[in-house]
């Protein structure tokens, strides 16, 4: 087995992304699996966040990879290819996402105006939530539901810069705005996060959800 | 330079990017030490930046990194497929064209001339529309004065006259031919009459 083949599960993870997309560019189309297989988890999470649905997520995702393979000739090494394939699973969210909620309204957040100052609604000292507690479903669901509450240009911002740890300007690129709007919109869904989560706000959670104010997961 | 709460909210995004000036930084680290509600929302937006960006905060599906390989998979046997169509398609097509070709290419080598001193025109240019003559021995161009039998003429493409074994007219063609071309001897066997100085309709 070649070597860089083998390095692939090297956890240092020290395989050449360029050598790999060369070979598959030259027709080792089986080296396709192990360029995405790091990437796996962002691209389902980047549809998911945009699509808010599990089913439609997997799909666009699938559905994003099979172009990046198809592509792949089109890709230029001065991005990087994570970025690249993130920007294509965006596309491929939004477009789907046109499709078929077309008819839907904007949730009421889309309509704030994005210039404004956003004043945050909960003062209390902030408890942290360990990241340890993100092992539990429970938290993880909560989490979920406060970024699916955001609207989308807040979110679509969000996923990208916070959760894909693309950079302000490959956001902006990714989203067809300006970098100045990405940080609006970042500052604006940070603290509206923030305000979600916040342990003293606790009614804004939803009141079907199993703890409420005083029975925190964390 | 002192900053208010409404100007630390503006700015707490971009404090925690690090993308902010040196002297806006130190207000706004002079007002954190004196204002517990910034600080609570300095730490709160730190503490959501770091849950939503650890990985473990998307559960992918069970299965999901199957399905996704074996989708590539269908993907990839179906382009495989369609390229070996394609490459079969491909192969059948030059053999085609390489017989045509290469059935093209020994009529323009060696040609069975009707004349056997005369030379072959492979100098002209395929494609060029001549006129020959059914008696004749060479093609010419049309309104050329050396054809005979005028009566009979056809006009074909020059290499079907070279494949019928047609010879370029010395006269006509004369600047497709070489200068080893034009000599006396292969045009005394061209049906031209050398007799006069011709001058050859060269269209």
């Amino acid at each position: 087995m070649p070597e860089e083949v083998m390095s692939l599960g090297n956890p240092a993870g020290q395989f050449n992304e360029e050598m790999l997309i060369r070979r598959i560019r030259e027709g080792e189309h089986d080296l396709f699996y192990e360029l995405i297989r790091p990437y796996e988890r962002r691209v389902y999470s980047a549809a998911l966040a945009i699509l808010r649905n599990e089913a439609d997520a997997e799909d666009a995702a699938q559905e994003a990879v099979l172009k990046a393979f198809k592509h792949i000739r089109q890709f230029r090494a001065e991005a990087r290819f994570s970025t690249w394939l993130i920007q294509i699973t965006v596309n491929e969210a939004r477009m789907r996402k046109r499709k078929e909620h077309a008819h839907m309204i904007e949730p009421i957040v889309d309509r704030q105006d994005e210039e404004g100052n956003y004043t945050p609604r909960d003062f209390a000292d902030w408890r942290e939530i360990p990241s340890e507690t993100l092992a539990r479903k429970e938290v993880r669901q909560r989490l979920a539901e406060a970024l699916a509450s955001l609207g989308e240009k807040y979110r679509e911002v969000f996923v990208l810069r916070d959760m894909q740890h693309l950079s302000i300007e490959e956001t902006a690129k990714t989203l067809g705005i300006t970098t100045a709007s990405v940080k609006t919109r970042l500052l604006r869904a940070r603290l509206m996060l923030r305000d979600l989560l916040a342990p003293g706000l606790g009614g804004n959670w939803n009141s079907k959800l199993s703890f409420a104010k005083g029975t925190k997961p964390w | 330079m002192v900053v208010n709460c409404e100007q630390v909210w503006r700015e707490i995004s971009n404090y925690l990017e690090g993308d902010i000036e040196p002297g806006l930084r130190a207000a706004i680290e002079e007002h954190f030490r004196g204002c517990k509600h910034c600080t609570a929302v300095l730490d709160g937006t730190r503490n959501v930046i770091q849950l939503y960006g650890d990985e473990r905060m998307v559960e992918v599906p069970l299965g999901f990194s199957h399905r996704l390989h074996r989708r590539l998979e269908e993907n990839m046997a179906s382009g495989r497929r369609s390229f070996l169509g394609w490459m079969v398609a491909a192969a059948a097509a030059i053999l085609v064209a390489g017989g045509f070709e290469m059935g093209r290419s020994s009529v323009f080598s060696h040609p069975e001339l009707r004349s056997e001193h005369a030379q072959p025109g492979s100098g002209v240019p395929p494609d060029m529309t001549v006129v020959v003559s059914g008696e004749g021995k060479t093609f010419h161009v049309a309104g050329c004065p050396f054809i005979h039998d005028k009566a009979r003429l056809r006009t074909i493409a020059a290499r079907e006259a070279i494949r019928e074994g047609y010879a370029p007219c010395v006269r006509c063609m004369r600047k497709y031919l070489s200068a080893s071309l034009i000599s006396p001897s292969a045009s005394a066997d061209s049906e031209a009459q050398v007799s006069g100085s011709g001058n050859p309709n060269l269209e």
